[in-house]
């Protein structure tokens, strides 16, 4: 066992783990269990040294993030009133209009935020979960670069959600220009809350276990 | 080396990330307690943090007060104006078809920030005052750590700038005083994040029961 040592965290000295010393570790207040123990008595979570079950769970969350990702880059997102025209405008297609109009920052954000982290996110969640049981798929640092990513990045999807609230409320201005929400925007938001739900049901702990069995751990 | 026997498992503590297992070392306040293994944080205590982190939250929940009750933003083009506020962000999604998403926007951007805010209050409080912990004080930190992920107020804040370049095109945007308002409560969040060091927290807890 290594000291916590504060400012030089760990010699070169192989780390154990909580479950190689025969007990179990809480994930959610990071205490310290005897192996017998079913429940924190700090925090009152449920104790699993590995959460095999939790793969299902992840699978679940993840196709229902699919499904609903799909119809919300189909369906608008905004639909737009003016004077001269009326418009329904898709994820892809508002940032595609958005580029014309010679924003291009924010084209990339949006895109970013709505295209690339999802679609990077169901990936990512798709190939650590494969990945726990065949551990060659990926090099260990992208591993564990992507779990890093999907469980704080992914959030962020939400952006685009917001942006249709404020434009939709703000931009009401009778005849000359109005905007509403599409029903895409509902299913985008769905399919950000499934992913997130995806993604906290990932135990990391397997994916290290891998490693160790693997590389035999060279830290 | 035998495997070691452990009579108390107090003073150990596990990375959540990789079940690495340490002995904690009591640590002053600025150092961080780093995993070896994964390098994810697992200490980080900071001088005065309850006291801070209380005084963000109150500070927190009386911007919020502000940005929901004052003007948020307001667009005017060819003589016509319309002014909105959080609610009326929040509300845009009235069709009856959306309406879940209302709801789901209320609760990210203001019930759960805040509810978060309330839920440290309950437990913090009583340990800086030195006063015994409020009944359920436990539960109702592991929620505030459940709730954080939930919590998008810094992500309507860049939606809110995505939106005002959008709109800057068509017409002319004003900022009301509620803008800066969230925004001043975006930042209280972000700062109050990295005083919030939830090991020291539990160990409170923990010393405050026994
Ligand atoms: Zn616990
Ligand atoms: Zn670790």
């Amino acid at each position: 066992m290594q000291l916590v040592d504060m400012e030089i965290p760990g010699q070169s000295e192989r780390v154990i783990t909580v479950r190689e010393a025969g007990l179990v570790a809480c994930r959610r207040c990071s205490s310290v269990w005897p192996g017998e123990a079913t429940e924190c008595a700090r925090c009152g979570a449920r104790l699993v040294s590995r959460d095999r079950k939790s793969l299902q769970r992840v699978w679940a969350w993840w196709l229902a993030g699919i499904m609903c990702y799909l119809p919300a880059n189909l369906y608008p997102m905004l639909e737009t009133r003016t004077l001269l025209f009326t418009s329904d405008a898709t994820i892809v297609g508002g940032a595609i209009e958005l580029i014309h109009h010679g924003s291009v920052g924010i084209a990339v954000v949006i895109l970013v935020a709505s295209v690339l982290i999802p679609i990077g996110k169901f990936l990512s969640i798709a190939l650590l979960a494969i990945s726990v049981d065949r551990p060659g798929l990926l090099p260990k640092h992208q591993r564990h670069g992507l779990f890093e990513i999907v469980e704080y990045v992914g959030r962020w999807s939400m952006i685009d959600v917001f942006v249709v609230a404020i434009l939709a409320s703000l931009v009401q201005l009778s005849v000359v220009a109005s905007i509403k929400p599409g029903p895409a925007s509902l299913t985008f938001a769905l399919s950000v809350i499934f992913t997130m739900f995806s993604a906290q049901s990932i135990d990391p702990r397997l994916i290290w276990d891998e490693d160790r069995a693997t590389n035999g751990d060279p830290e | 080396m035998a495997a070691p026997t452990y009579h108390d498992t107090k003073d150990l503590i596990a990375c959540t990330e990789c079940d690495a297992l340490y002995h904690v070392v009591d640590p002053n306040p600025g150092e961080l307690g780093v995993c070896a293994r994964c390098h994810h944080v697992m200490i980080r205590p900071r001088r005065f943090a309850g006291m801070r982190i209380i005084m963000m939250a109150v500070t927190m929940l009386i911007l919020m007060v502000g940005a929901i009750y004052f003007p948020f933003l307001r667009v005017e083009v060819q003589g016509l104006a319309h002014s909105a506020s959080i609610m009326d962000a929040v509300f845009a999604f009235a069709d009856v078809r959306l309406s879940v998403l209302s709801v789901l926007t209320a609760a990210f951007i203001l019930l759960i920030p805040a509810l978060r805010m309330g839920l440290l209050l309950y437990v913090l409080v009583p340990i800086v005052f030195d006063r015994p912990a409020l009944a359920g004080a436990r539960r109702a930190f592991r929620w505030s750590e459940v709730l954080k992920p939930w919590s998008m107020a810094e992500i309507f804040a860049i939606g809110c700038a995505v939106a005002l370049v959008k709109v800057g095109d068509l017409a002319r945007v004003e900022m009301g005083p509620a803008f800066w308002m969230f925004i001043g409560l975006v930042i209280v969040v972000v700062v109050q994040e990295t005083f919030i060091c939830s090991w020291s927290i539990w160990k409170s807890l923990d010393s405050q029961s026994a």
